[in-house]
């Protein structure tokens, strides 16, 4: 597989705690990973640093072989979308609207909005079922329309890289399975997408894990495999148990609470 | 009837109109519409009065639509953030120096030169006030900071102004209007500056709007998208200042225009930031031109100072806000 994103012996300090400490990491095209770990393993930090968004005190980021830097901010927002934790979005602008700042980087500031535009705005929304809610200001929709809507923001970028820092947050269950297909099928399209996943049952459905503790990965590969399964009770201090169960579409891993 | 853009921009379009119509008839002996008989005065007084108020109103609700999306705060006001007492304490400086040189500068007198200097000052003082709230604030990120900080800077400066009308007594005239906030001094040169500053911070703020939708995703989103924030943050902070600038420069501390106008846009329509600016500009002008008609009006033959008025008005509007804000849990 290629590698659409290469991290190198990523490290950054905040308030004098390192909270990624040595990370090096692929995202390779057509794979979708989930980054779990307990609170403060330095998730979202690596997150924010693979997206350029924050300067690493050492490593470095490469996007299709280029670093980051050496990017121009357009094209490289083109070709990676970045979702943050909901919190800091807000606003009186309708949901449509804030879908289309996906297409940002594709028309910039000062172009015209094409019908390219538009149709990717469309079929995201309807991708995360938020055409209903179209014209409604983004203040006043529930924590969980507010979170369709800004995914469909994200993927109307339509880019190659997708970062998502807790996609699954106050969405019911039907719309995070929905979530979920929609991200193998971003994948299966050839993207590499990695989400920060809070849920464990959801994460053990991805095509990979990336364990991290401690600002450091401690276990990445599939789920299917015993150690990276190990590792991940054992970052959670045993909290949990993982069980297998059989479906019709094959063996799939479940995490529930240790008796 | 639900409001759309169009149809809102029309209504206040035509209000602005009707404004401007009692602006040319209301006189300090009441209604007059016999504008041919009394020409002079009308075209001298009266004419530039009522363009000049609407198009410092215009300015100063551009500024603030500019502020609450750059500061992601509908709250966010240009004399909440310290960039009016700045441009004061700006112009004051310019009258103080007058003073001192032995000029009489009362702003009913000056001319073409010193206005110009007064914007410039004021243009300078208000991105002083604005960038020391921000220092105090350490950036624009906790709203409640800045407002607070906003209002220490806005007293602090308040307070230096104060202490140059020790130094130079005879700017205490020009100081006085200035507190007070008044349209009565707006000549054609004022009418031409303040149009100027309008035809320069209107295009280049609604050129940046798609800037200011994006920051509602929050900064960082924003920047991953591929915007040079810092750089539009200076460039949209500079229109906000030449905004506030320009219009205290020529009518003093009118407050609350800035933050009433683009709050009534946002309760009519649901619009993007391209929009909400020209807007907020064009009921930023209705208001003013409003209260400057009702200054003259209401006890004439004496005159109220119109930044009582907006000052009264948008206080009680800013207290409701603030109300229906807590009883929403909007944390402030």
């Amino acid at each position: 597989m290629i590698a659409l994103l290469q991290a190198e012996s990523l490290a950054l300090s905040l308030g004098g705690r390192r909270v990624v400490d040595g990370v090096s990491l692929e995202l390779q095209r057509g794979q979708w990973a989930a980054i779990v770990g307990p609170n403060g393993a330095g998730k979202s930090t690596l997150l924010s640093l693979l997206a350029g968004l924050r300067t690493p005190e050492a490593g470095s980021v490469a996007l299709e072989g280029r670093p980051l830097a050496a990017w121009p901010a357009r094209e490289r927002a083109q070709r990676l979308a970045w979702l943050s934790q909901q919190g800091e979005a807000d606003g009186e602008i309708a949901s449509r609207d804030v879908v289309r700042l996906g297409r940002l980087p594709h028309h910039g500031l000062f172009g015209a909005v094409t019908a390219r535009d538009e149709a990717a705005v469309d079929a995201a929304m309807q991708e995360t079922e938020c055409s209903g809610f179209a014209d409604r200001r983004l203040r006043e929709l529930s924590g969980g329309e507010r979170q369709r809507v800004l995914l469909a923001r994200a993927l109307a970028v339509e880019a190659r890289v997708l970062l998502l820092d807790e996609p699954t947050t106050h969405l019911d269950a039907p719309h995070q399975r929905a979530l979920l297909r929609s991200l193998v099928a971003r994948a299966r399209a050839g993207a590499a997408v990695a989400a920060v996943l809070h849920d464990l049952t959801l994460a053990l459905g991805a095509d990979r894990l990336v364990v991290l503790a401690g600002g450091r990965i401690r276990a990445d590969g599939p789920p299917g495999d015993a150690q990276v399964r190990a590792t991940l009770v054992d970052v959670f201090g045993q909290a949990f148990v993982i069980e297998r169960i059989g479906t019709a579409g094959g063996d799939r891993w479940v995490a529930v609470p240790a008796p | 009837m639900a409001w759309t853009a169009s149809r809102l921009a029309a209504a206040l379009l035509l209000a602005a109109l009707m404004l401007a119509l009692a602006g040319l008839a209301a006189g300090s002996e009441g209604w007059s519409f016999a504008w041919r008989d009394e020409w002079d005065l009308v075209a001298a007084i009266r004419a530039p009065r009522t363009l000049g108020a609407f198009c410092a109103g215009a300015l100063l609700g551009l500024g603030g639509a500019v502020a609450q999306g750059l500061f992601r705060n509908p709250l966010a006001d240009p004399y909440l953030l310290g960039s009016a007492a700045g441009a004061g304490l700006g112009v004051v400086l310019v009258l103080a120096a007058g003073g001192l040189l032995g000029a009489s500068m009362g702003l009913a007198t000056v001319g073409w030169l010193t206005r110009l200097g007064l914007v410039g000052a004021a243009f300078f003082g208000a991105l002083a006030g604005v960038s020391l709230t921000l220092l105090l604030a350490h950036g624009a990120a906790r709203p409640l900071v800045l407002l607070l900080s906003g209002v220490v800077v806005g007293v602090l400066l308040g307070a230096v102004s104060d202490l140059l009308m020790l130094l130079s007594p005879d700017a205490m005239r020009g100081k006085q209007v200035f507190l007070l906030g008044t349209t009565g001094f707006l000549g054609w040169e004022s009418v031409a500056l303040l149009a100027l500053a309008l035809a320069l911070t209107l295009p280049v703020a609604v050129r940046f709007a798609r800037a200011l939708d994006a920051l509602v995703l929050g900064e960082a989103s924003a920047a991953s998208l591929g915007l040079d924030l810092p750089r539009m943050r200076l460039l949209l902070v500079a229109v906000m200042a030449l905004c506030t600038g320009s219009a205290v420069a020529q009518t003093g501390l009118v407050a609350f225009v800035g933050l009433v106008a683009p709050h009534l846009v946002r309760r009519c329509v649901v619009v993007t930031h391209g929009a909400l600016l020209a807007l907020s500009a064009l009921a930023g002008g209705v208001l003013l031109l409003a209260a400057d008609v009702a200054a003259r009006s209401v006890i004439a033959p004496q005159e109220l100072p119109v930044g009582v008025l907006s000052a009264v008005f948008g206080g009680i509007y800013l207290m409701v806000l603030l109300r229906r804000r807590q009883g929403q849990g909007v944390a402030l």
